[in-house]
């Protein structure tokens, strides 16, 4: 509002005497024209990211507009996967989806909350910065990279040591029968919980920051111990935003693709097994999608991505909001 | 009385054990954290110096069966999709971060674009890749490098967006205000003083969106595609390393497997060093020189 107002106010107050440099400025014309056009074209790039978003959902809505019509919102509960015979549901891969994700925001989140609390409140000044850069490296590894690394070193990690452990302590639950391949949706959890970590840990850290050091001042002078200082002082007032943070890293781990097509096995079915081979919704896409021989069967691969789009774009926006409203009008401490 | 202060003496031992216990947890899981991103890079490094020499830079992949090969084709055909994808994204980026900062400020559709720009950070980028192919490769018919670049390039638009518009909002108000006052029309205040000044942090704004799309695969499965030869045109489908990193990965072969670990290495250094770059360059203070 003010450097316009205040350019133009102080011209006027010289007005009386025509000065060379207004002059100068007369002699080189009016720049409405280019300070329009220029606000013009920022003013379009911005908007191109709004039509980026129109143009995703248009275009995967036109691309799956064959298995839209054919299965109808039925796709969506049907658990039949037979391309020869061209008969698609989704449900194998939502299940899968939803499983593997769950599975990470259980490893996840505690590690990353353990973090950000120890980030924040506890470490000395000294190793703050190291140790937030170390967790954010974590965020840079391609997905790709895990893969290679969990195929070559997690699955036998698991196949050898974890799941025999997990199949005698918890065999009876009935969640790890079947054969210990070493890949399945368990392995596919806990690489996504390793990729979802940073994310969730940062932005809690964030929000922790957020919070005023008066709270903390508050309860220490009550006599509380850091723990409970902590608790009472940080966590409490953050909590909406940690909330935020963990349904980001959902919506991180629903689409992540390229690792967990390298460990999950790449079966459309349905098990009651942790360990049993399964498809999400995003490795589904990546696996099959260049087999897709004919139209239908691509235009099924279209929907599920679809899906995903509307899931993701969903959580992604409820999660921003939380996040915003606790960050929002904070003072800028971030480390 | 003497309860009360016994109670009370409980109390304090429980809550001090409490705080122990606690801590340690927060360090435990700080080491959990840590574990896995020392694992990976010590078994990355150990066997991705292994195989890695002169041929990996220089020549094309081989047969099957055969020993040696390099992926000299796919680091080209990286750089070209990633060089696309910067000429799409970089522009569009920097200009709307311009208009969030500058010119949208307290208006509903800044913060509208500003929150979308952060949902679709979100998007998966297998999204992102089976958009582009519906739009480009279904309608020509053919994989091509133009359709990878396009998929990088919007992925790359809402990052360098929401950092440049952060780091122009850094560049203090009486630097605009000079500029103006010397009779400079707006738009090149904009350009020539606030872009200028903030340019450090936008840059590394830009290196940090590139290192980010460096190492996605999923959007260039149905657009780039990949190839085993030199590329030959931008209408062609082109090799890009985290493809080919893929496809060695889930070969059932060692000296693909080989390759595989030494292309990792070598994206990985990229994009190591390019965030350490930035981490370096903001943590000095993005304006330093200026203010």
């Amino acid at each position: 509002m003010t450097s316009d107002q205040e350019t133009s106010s102080a011209s006027e107050s010289n007005s009386e005497q025509i000065s060379p440099i207004r002059i100068y400025l007369a002699g080189r014309g009016s720049s409405a024209t280019a300070d329009k056009s220029f606000v013009g074209l920022m003013l379009l790039c911005a908007l191109s990211i709004f039509a980026i978003v129109l143009f995703i959902a248009y275009q995967l809505t036109i691309s799956s507009s064959l298995s839209l019509h054919k299965f109808g919102v039925g796709f969506f509960f049907r658990s039949a996967w037979d391309p020869v015979n061209g008969n698609f549901g989704a449900l194998p891969f939502i299940f899968g989806t939803l499983v593997t994700s769950f599975l990470a925001l259980l490893i996840s989140v505690p590690l990353a909350i353990g973090v950000a609390v120890f980030i924040t409140e506890m470490c000395p000044q000294a190793f703050r910065t190291s140790l937030s850069f170390l967790t954010e490296l974590l965020a840079a590894i391609p997905s790709v990279v895990y893969g290679l690394w969990a195929i070559f070193v997690l699955i036998p990690l698991m196949r050898d040591y974890v799941n025999p452990v997990l199949i005698h302590l918890l065999g009876w639950t009935g969640l790890f029968g079947g054969y210990n391949l070493g890949l399945g949706l368990l392995t596919a959890g806990v690489i996504l919980a390793i990729m979802i970590l940073p994310i969730i840990s940062s932005l809690t850290r964030e929000v922790m920051m957020a919070v005023p050091h008066s709270q903390r001042e508050a309860v220490l002078a009550l006599g509380a111990t850091r723990w409970e200082m902590i608790r009472i002082g940080v966590l409490q007032n953050a909590r909406i935003g940690i909330v935020g943070a963990v349904i980001l890293g959902l919506g991180r781990a629903l689409g992540e693709t390229m690792a967990v097509t390298m460990v999950i096995g790449n079966s459309p079915k349905i098990s009651h097994s942790l360990l049993a081979p399964g498809h999400t919704m995003a490795s589904v896409i990546a696996n099959e999608f260049s087999e897709a021989s004919d139209d239908m069967y691509l235009s099924a691969l279209i929907e599920i991505g679809l899906a995903l789009f509307i899931v993701t774009v969903i959580v992604n926006a409820f999660a921003r909001l939380l996040v915003w409203a606790v960050t929002r009008g904070a003072p800028d401490r971030a480390a | 009385m003497s309860e009360d202060f016994k109670g009370g003496r409980l109390n304090s031992i429980v809550r001090t054990v409490e705080n122990h216990f606690v801590t340690g947890l927060a360090v435990l899981s700080t080491v959990l954290v840590v574990a896995p991103l020392v694992a990976v890079f010590s078994y990355l490094l150990y066997k991705g110096a292994s195989s890695l020499n002169w041929a990996f830079f220089t020549k094309l992949p081989v047969p099957v069966g055969e020993t040696g090969g390099g992926m000299a084709n796919s680091i080209i055909g990286s750089a070209v999709v990633l060089g696309l994808g910067s000429l799409l994204g970089i522009p569009v980026g920097i200009a709307a971060g311009v208009y969030l900062a500058e010119f949208g400020r307290g208006r509903v559709l800044a913060n509208m674009v500003r929150f979308t720009a952060d949902v679709l950070n979100g998007v998966p980028s297998i999204v992102m890749g089976i958009s582009v192919y519906a739009l480009i490769v279904l309608r020509e018919k053919h994989f091509s490098a133009y359709a990878g670049g396009a998929a990088l390039g919007i992925m790359m638009v809402p990052t360098i967006t929401r950092t440049t518009e952060e780091m122009l909002l850094t560049v203090p108000h009486n630097i605009r205000e000079a500029a103006l006052g010397l009779g400079v029309p707006n738009w090149r205040a904009v350009c020539s003083v606030m872009l200028r000044t903030a340019s450090p942090g936008i840059i590394t704004g830009c290196m940090l969106a590139f290192a980010r799309v460096a190492g996605e695969t999923a959007p260039l499965l149905f657009t780039a595609f990949g190839n085993e030869f030199w590329p030959t045109g931008l209408n062609q489908p082109i090799a890009a390393l985290p493809l080919q990193i893929y496809t060695y990965a889930i070969s059932p072969y060692d000296d693909q497997h080989r390759l595989a670990w030494a292309g990792a290495l070598v994206l990985i250094v990229l994009i190591m060093v390019s965030v350490t770059l930035v981490r370096y360059v903001t943590s000095r203070g993005v304006l330093k020189g200026a203010s």
